[in-house]
């Protein structure tokens, strides 16, 4: 099976000389299909970088980054962009929603960019936005949804069309608690359903809905959570646990 | 004390036996806290001789029933108006373990904070899982205590955060101090990182 996302020994360097700094050293990991991955660790520590090279949106300054087994080093301009719109979804802490468009107009607005005709683009929105338990808000404006709601139309924008590869960085930093939770409820539901995730958090109780926490320190990764027993040996709700 | 309020609460709301009190209570609580037999007739005895229950006429199911009295019910009442006891606070191995860990001239600090954050958060996927997809019969006590047990995960996790930030800031001070390396068994913590 391909990975959907793949770091081999990846590197990131700002500046030079004495003012060269390291945000990434070393790194390498593979996202699959089917599985959330979430990255924890302190500010400073790298997971932004290595979730901007993860999406193509910088380039590293050593090592190989594959997307479905394509190394995007070997990919025109061109290419890595038509890749990163078609294949690669992002979710922001702040939720990024063009204020002029509706909602389904801000879900289907990147198909269109792509060149997907209006009707077309508008039905495979308005899936998106069924995915996201946001159907009956479509045609609303971003000023007319809560911040659970705007998140939610975000999700559905970086999941709309064929992307496979959804990138969250602090998804649940401006949502309460709860709300929180249902944004990685949905997160979950896309990897459930044969996508990859790569969840960036500095919340363990967010980062607790991954099949698999690394925990990145000073731009390496220091550790990662071992596969669990299952949640079986833990409780029973009949008291038989 | 706890167990004994609980059951209780629980004979407040019918009459009952000992072993049926038993089950009840670890049905309620997930089977998280099991309790022995042994340990559910020395809380009822106590119970009975505090005056806060009582044996029922005749017997239920072939066993000793017992119900509430007056004095129960307002001990009972008490209990869930009272907050409950914080002082002292009660004793956490992980707290004992990284105050003995930063004196220790054998022990990283930060590897031990790494080994339990990782446990940590290997036991809140786990709980999150199970919340996630809740067997069929769940009912409301029983989420509630899972998500309590989710909640204190998470509050041990952002505090071992915090204690590595302080430890780090601690040693970044030492370094830039360029301070002799004291003794261990001297060494203090600068004033700088300390609340």
């Amino acid at each position: 099976m391909t990975a959907t996302v793949e770091l081999r020994q990846v590197g990131k360097s700002f500046g030079s000389g004495h003012v060269k700094v390291d945000a990434l050293a070393d790194v390498s990991m593979v996202v699959e299909p089917g599985e959330l991955v979430a990255v924890m660790g302190p500010s400073g520590s790298g997971k932004t970088t290595l979730l901007s090279l993860a999406g193509g949106l910088d380039e590293p300054t050593s090592g190989a980054l594959l997307v479905e087994g394509v190394e995007l080093a070997t990919l025109g301009r061109g290419r890595l962009a038509r890749l990163r719109r078609q294949r690669i979804g992002y979710v922001f802490q702040q939720f990024n929603l063009i204020e002029g468009l509706t909602a389904a107009e801000n879900v289907s607005l990147p198909l269109e960019l792509d060149g997907t005709g209006r009707h077309s683009a508008r039905k495979q929105a308005l899936q998106a936005l069924e995915l996201v338990g946001m159907s009956e808000l479509a045609d609303r404006f971003p000023d007319e949804l809560s911040g659970g709601e705007q998140q939610r139309v975000a999700i559905a924008r970086a999941v709309v069309g064929e992307r496979v590869l959804l990138l969250a960085d602090e998804p649940t930093g401006a949502l309460d608690s709860v709300t929180g939770e249902s944004v990685l409820r949905l997160l979950r539901a896309h990897c459930d359903r044969g996508g990859s995730g790569l969840l960036v958090t500095h919340d363990a109780r967010f980062a607790a809905w991954a099949d698999r926490i690394v925990f990145l320190r000073d731009g390496q990764i220091i550790d990662q959570t071992s596969v669990g027993e299952g949640p079986e040996s833990l409780l029973s709700p009949t008291g038989t646990g | 004390m706890s167990v004994g309020m609980s059951l209780l609460a629980i004979l407040d709301e019918a009459p009952t036996y000992g072993l049926r009190l038993k089950q009840e209570f670890e049905a309620r609580t997930g089977g998280v806290w099991p309790l022995n037999v042994g340990q559910v007739y020395t809380t009822l005895d106590r119970l009975e001789r505090d005056g806060l229950i009582r044996p029922v006429a005749g017997e239920a199911e072939g066993q000793k029933a017992y119900e509430v009295t007056a004095t129960g019910r307002g001990t009972l009442e008490e209990w869930f108006q009272r907050p409950a006891k914080m002082d002292p606070p009660p004793r956490d191995e992980l707290v004992l373990k990284l105050v003995m860990a930063i004196r220790h001239p054998d022990v990283d600090a930060s590897d031990v904070i790494q080994a339990e954050r990782k446990g940590a958060v290997e036991l809140l996927r786990d709980f999150t899982m199970l919340k996630r997809d809740p067997p069929a019969e769940t009912d409301l006590g029983w989420l509630l205590l899972v998500e309590s047990l989710i909640f204190q995960l998470e509050a041990r996790v952002r505090w071992l955060d915090a204690c590595e930030a302080r430890l780090d800031r601690s040693s970044a001070h030492l370094r830039t101090e360029a301070m002799p390396t004291p003794a261990r068994s001297e060494e203090t913590i600068p004033t700088e990182v300390l609340p």
